[in-house]
């Protein structure tokens, strides 16, 4: 009997995932390779992932840990600028662009982990809303301290500015912008790829769905499910919250420099608040907490406005109607009944299985 | 006097974030959800004045009238399809409604009024006092913003604490299923809350926009966060609470850009904003609410 079940039904949900995710991926690269994907489609691939590790990210902090945050686009953004950083000034170093990738990910990841205990510290004390709101503020701040920060690179080395870019005192011949205040990043080496991001979500997945089943994580969901109770059988809310909340950072920060990597150009504006409401969405529209809708939701919703441009002017309208429309279908009594009739069925097929090996068992 | 010239724009400034503020907090405290949408019915407001203005003639009163009836009717509307039939989902879902509202109305704004910024012809024709031999420069606007903000505040207060309506608003707020065996409409206290904020809104989009003439459809998103924030500053679900913290927030942000850096600004409010709420989580005024077990 007890051989029969190899997998709880957490691993299988895990396993479900990842077949989805590789079989995507395989058929997307075959799809590719055959060259039945639209320029368009094969340029919003790595979009896609950087936006689906940034939910799934989102969503560990959302769904797991309970708490609203509006403000992962800043990390996203700390995480693509010292992504792209890195990757830039070490063009010379590691010439092999895949170990650069890795490089400039890991680098973006800590940095958005840094900013992420920086922020956590004071905003994790704080609940519901207020944690929104301060989330969101220090989004805001980080966009608005990313205007100003000018980074360029000559033969002396690296300089770094906060006022403009004569203020460098960079080198007249050899000087090169790296990242131009407002304009932010300049002239980047494309180097993220459609596997690179395929591995990071991979990575990402086994590293929430661990996460999620360890001693940390279960203690993080009990703290969400009811603070008082968990607390009163002495888990450190405070703390492992702050590592929840970390881990999730660092996670949007390495979305982030998969992101930055990707265009060879992109500023600081492009990392606000709507960008966090769009990871948001993402999560929300999912399911709160499940990882797997999170990946189909950021999949389909990135995909989904660029498959409307035959709408075009109607676009964004009809993308705003979908979305009220889906939101207010998910919340529907139509749908509710539906669910608990289903449930139901699951419930007398199970049984109906259960009562059956009885009388088998009974009979040998 | 540099600095009370900063000072008086800062506070006309606040008086419209104030304004807008109170559209948050009375939705908060009564249907206990964030509607991001407001800072849209803001823009929309000043659109519908402005056309009322340019295209029919109207005189600057009929005009915001007219803009405060259609936001009226918007508030309501939104409130009726979209908010409605999520009363008892969870409070995120109806955020992600109220942001595909959001995008709706900029949209809709968008293929209606077109994208390209329009100038706003301000709606107070009154030049403004002079002091200290014209050192010290109080534009109309200005004083009719403040104005404006004084009065709307006063009536609201005895609106909430004198009359039947203000009664069971505060009843539902206190507690939504004590109110209804009472005997309240709840449903349409909460339409009642979602047109006066939506009024208020439109008033504070004519304001805005004449302070600030330039008209677009993503002109009120900024101000609705920023709105937003000072409803939390002040202690959300509490109006002097909102009046408070819009005031403030708007003298904040011009004397941050004033004599620490434009460019950050922003970076300055938010950073005060999340000052205050480590020291006092609930906001300025904000009551605590004792935790049971």
């Amino acid at each position: 009997m007890l051989q029969k079940k190899k997998f709880s039904d957490y691993s299988r949900s895990c396993i479900v995932t990842y077949a989805i995710v590789i079989a995507a991926f395989i058929i997307i690269s075959v799809l590719k390779t055959m060259g039945m994907l639209s320029s368009l489609l094969s340029g919003l691939l790595v979009p896609v992932c950087a936006y689906i590790v940034a939910a799934i990210a989102l969503n560990l902090t959302v769904g797991i840990m309970g708490e609203l945050s509006l403000g992962h686009a800043g990390f996203m953004s700390v995480g693509c600028f010292s992504g792209v950083l890195v990757a830039q000034s070490l063009a010379d170093v590691i010439p092999f662009a895949p170990v650069r990738l890795v490089v400039a990910m890991v680098i973006g990841a800590l940095l958005a982990g840094v900013m992420g205990i920086i922020i956590g510290v004071p905003a994790l004390r704080l609940k519901g809303d207020y944690l929104a709101i301060v989330t969101l503020a220090f989004g805001e701040i980080i966009k608005n301290l990313m205007q100003c920060v000018y980074v360029g690179k000559d033969v002396n080395g690296l300089h770094f500015g906060m006022k403009d870019q004569m203020a460098l005192g960079m080198d007249a011949a050899t000087g090169k912008m790296l990242i131009n205040g407002p304009m932010g990043t300049v002239s980047v080496t494309k180097i993220s790829t459609f596997t690179s991001g395929f591995v990071l979500i991979l990575i990402t997945l086994f590293l929430v769905f661990n996460f999620m089943n360890s001693r940390t994580g279960r203690a993080v969901m009990a703290l969400r499910d009811n603070r008082i109770a968990a607390e009163s059988v002495g888990i450190h809310s405070t703390k492992v919250k702050l590592i929840a909340f970390l881990f999730s950072a660092m996670l949007a920060g390495a979305a982030g420099a998969l992101y930055g990597l990707n265009y060879s150009s992109i500023g600081p504006v492009k990392f606000d608040y709507n960008t966090s409401i769009l990871i948001l969405v993402f999560v929300v529209l999912g399911g709160i907490g499940n990882m797997r809708g999170s990946i189909i939701a950021a999949a389909i919703l990135t995909v989904l406005p660029e498959m409307l441009r035959e709408f075009s002017d109607y676009r964004m309208l009809a993308y705003a109607i979908l979305l009220i429309v889906m939101m207010l279908a998910n919340n529907s009594k139509f749908k509710k009944n539906f669910m608990e009739k289903r449930n139901l069925k699951q419930l007398e097929r199970k049984e109906a299985a259960a009562r059956k090996e009885a009388t088998e068992h009974g009979n040998a | 006097m540099t600095f009370l010239s900063y000072l008086i724009n800062g506070i006309s400034l606040g008086s419209v974030y104030a304004i807008i503020a109170l559209g948050y907090t009375m939705v908060y405290g009564i249907a206990k959800m964030l509607n991001f949408a407001h800072g849209d019915v803001i823009m929309v407001g000043a659109y519908v004045s402005f056309y009322a203005t340019s295209l029919y003639g109207l005189p600057t009163w009929a005009s915001v009238l007219v803009a405060a009836i259609v936001c009226t009717v918007l508030g309501v509307t939104i409130e009726r399809l979209a908010y409605k039939p999520l009363r008892t989902a969870p409070s995120l879902a109806v955020l992600i409604t109220a942001i595909g509202v959001s995008y709706f109305l900029q949209n809709a704004a968008q293929l209606a009024f077109g994208s390209s910024p329009i100038v706003f012809p301000s709606a107070v024709k009154f030049e403004g006092i002079r002091l200290f031999d014209g050192q010290l420069v109080i534009s109309g606007i200005t004083i009719v913003t403040v104005l404006a903000c004084i009065v709307i505040m006063i009536a609201l207060t005895l609106f909430i604490n004198k009359t039947k309506m203000g009664r069971a608003m505060r009843a539902v707020s206190e507690d939504k299923g004590a109110a209804q065996l009472m005997g309240v409409n709840v449903n349409s206290t909460i339409s009642m809350t979602f047109a006066i904020g939506s009024a208020l809104a439109a008033i504070a989009g004519v304001l805005l926009c004449s302070a600030y003439p330039t008209l677009q459809p993503t002109t009120g998103s900024m101000p609705g966060i920023k709105a937003f924030t000072a409803a939390v500053f002040g202690g959300i679900g509490s109006i002097p609470g909102a009046m408070i913290g819009g005031l403030l927030l708007g003298v904040i942000q011009i004397l941050g850009s004033a004599y620490i850096s434009t460019q950050l600004s922003d970076a300055v409010v938010f950073a005060v904003l999340i000052v205050v709420l480590l020291v006092k989580p609930t906001g300025l005024m904000g009551k605590k609410m004792n935790e049971k077990v």
